[in-house]
């Protein structure tokens, strides 16, 4: 008599812990064994590329925010280089410094959040409690240079929206000391961690072919060994001037992928040090009074100022046709933003490239014939955050 | 990426692809091509191949909307060479009827990116494995991101606690949308600029 087999589908979300969010994952199971694996994303999906096209360009700023928000700034960054690049406007070099510390804050947070709530999913609990203390302290750092905790809206085209006190840049300073010591005491938990290396090493492999057709980026296409990082490659800002290395993995599995965060961590660590000891004093934003608008003193004296900030606010500035791909090394990868610009103050089309969306595109493949156990700790190395994915 | 290189590639690409190449332009430091949406495939698949190229990944592709002209619908594909640290753009025109080639077989990232552009503007396109809709709700009817949809869309869901489920209406708003033709203030509001034209031209005759 023949043994008859019939797949399971079984609905992996989208009310999931370890889904990272809302996504709902359709898999088709042989016993323990994942045949099939078809994500529904848009869950989260708000319509961002179409209500950017209503707003002006200063408006459009926090919908950036709100994409992948682990790490505000670093979205919010794309947008205003692509915006600079269609303006043509140099950026002051205090506002590079600012921002680039910034965009390493928020590398770290969330590379703190990822790699805890990774070992989440495999079964450690500590960790993660450890890691949000962190994270604590750096959205403090955040909120004192904008007022909030998450939707910074911090930069701004042609710089940063307000100058940092220097007792802010002393506290960094303190925290970047100290916070190599907390790596190290999550490495100790979970590096040399039997239990996190019997779910992490081997699973979720990509071989460097397989990483470029899949449109791979950031830690998911170094983990596999390719030298890639767009802050090296095609650096923007001051990051040609500043000494750091790009960690790269060898066997492509979450386990050289988590290592690779950790080690992007300390680099990231060592950039904003390097920044703090030589950032200048000097203006934080273009000091084209048609861009950037006037500060509150000006306002009360000069009738100028106050035209110029009355048009900046309601009509926003106007940007030249054309068209400009920018993209920068966020945390997660290549986050793109290519921008039409017809001449109007509001952006023609604003299409934004989330590094999640490849990722998650890969799932199907990267967990084909993995164990249904595999699947959050496959999940958590992609560094899944859906408000990127759906946008 | 500086200019010298671009340059070089410009030269290569209208070289080799000589027939297939509408206008080929250097903008911002960066590097675009118009090409016949009937090319599509072979330039890609050349792009991809060509030692001196070696465009082997796709980054995006971005739908764009133009419903004034007649070739309505534009699609920039984005590609990125590591060898070479290149970026390149490719642009295809085509009316709002037209099916496009799905380069899915070349670069098996385009898939999503492919159901997105059908999910959002409605082109479909030719040979895609699996062309469903990936963001919007299920069962939705339209495509947002043409310019004649509206921004506030048609429907809107909430839970009702008389049916106890989640129900979908018609948009209700307590104001409408509202544009600001904020062009006018300083430049002369649109009918005078019309009078102004109407001079211009008259002294020209």
């Amino acid at each position: 008599m023949e043994k008859k087999t019939k797949s399971l589908s079984l609905n992996f979300g989208p009310q999931h812990p370890a889904a990272h969010g809302v996504l709902r994952l359709i898999l088709e199971l042989d016993g323990e064994i994942v045949e099939k694996a078809d994500p529904h994303i848009g869950l989260l999906h708000r319509g961002t590329e179409k209500l950017i096209e209503h707003k002006t360009y200063t408006q459009a700023l926090p919908y950036f925010d709100r994409l992948d928000y682990v790490a505000p700034m670093n979205q919010e960054h794309a947008f205003a280089l692509a915006a600079e690049k269609l303006l043509n406007i140099e950026v002051p070099i205090r506002a590079k410094y600012i921002r680039v510390i910034f965009c390493e804050i928020g590398r770290i947070l969330s590379h703190i959040l990822n790699v805890t709530t990774q070992a989440l999913d495999v079964g450690a609990l500590t960790p993660s409690l450890w890691g949000f203390e962190e994270r604590e302290t750096l959205m403090t750092f955040y909120e004192r240079a904008s007022g909030s905790r998450l939707h910074a809206n911090y930069f701004r085209t042609g710089g940063v929206n307000q100058d940092i006190p220097l007792k802010l840049l002393v506290d960094i300073e303190k925290f970047c000391k100290s916070f190599p010591k907390i790596i190290d005491d999550l490495e100790s938990l979970l590096t040399d961690n039997r239990i996190f290396k019997q779910r992490n090493v081997e699973i979720g492999l990509v071989t460097k072919q397989e990483a470029l057709d899949h449109s791979f980026s950031g830690v998911m296409l170094r983990g596999s060994g390719i030298p890639w990082d767009l802050r090296k490659s095609q650096p923007y800002e001051i990051y040609k001037d500043l000494d750091f290395k790009i960690p790269i993995g060898k066997n492509g599995d979450c386990y050289d992928r988590y290592l690779c965060r950790i080690e992007e961590m300390r680099e990231s660590v060592k950039i904003i040090l390097q920044c703090i000891e030589r950032i200048p004093k000097g203006p934080v934003k273009s000091i084209d009074g048609k861009i950037s608008p006037p500060n509150r003193e000006d306002l009360k004296q000069s009738m100028e100022a106050l035209i110029h900030h009355f048009k900046l606010f309601t009509e926003g500035y106007r940007v030249p046709k054309g068209n400009v791909y920018s993209a920068v090394e966020a945390p997660k990868g290549e986050f793109g933003v290519y921008l039409i610009s017809d001449g109007s103050n509001k952006p023609y089309r604003c299409k934004i490239r989330a590094p999640g969306f490849s990722h998650l595109q890969a799932m199907d493949y990267l967990i084909r014939g993995h164990m249904l156990a595999d699947v959050p700790a496959v999940l958590g190395s992609l560094d899944i955050v859906f408000g990127e994915v759906d946008r | 990426m500086t200019t010298e290189d671009l340059k070089k590639l410009e030269k290569l690409v209208n070289s080799e692809l000589a027939s297939k190449i509408h206008k080929s332009i250097i903008e911002n430091n960066e590097f675009l091509i118009e090409i016949n949406e009937s090319d599509l495939i072979d330039v890609v698949q050349f792009l991809k191949s060509n030692e001196k190229c070696r465009f082997r990944q796709l980054v995006d592709i971005a739908g764009v909307d133009y419903p004034e002209e007649e070739k309505r619908f534009q699609l920039v594909y984005l590609f990125l060479s590591h060898e070479n640290n290149n970026r390149i753009k490719l642009s295809i025109r085509f009316q709002s009827d037209q099916i496009i080639n799905s380069i899915t077989k070349i670069f098996p990232s385009a898939n999503w990116m492919e159901r997105e552009v059908f999910d959002m503007y409605g082109i479909k396109f030719k040979n895609h494995p699996d062309l469903r809709r990936i963001l919007t709700d299920y069962g939705f009817k339209g495509h947002p991101l043409r310019k004649d949809f509206p921004l506030t869309g048609f429907n809107e869901v909430r839970y009702s606690e008389k049916e106890k489920k989640v129900i979908y209406e018609p948009v209700k708003l307590e104001q409408n949308y509202r544009n600001f033709d904020f062009e006018s203030p300083w430049e002369g509001t649109n009918y005078i600029k019309e009078i102004k034209n109407l001079d211009k031209d008259g002294k020209k005759d």
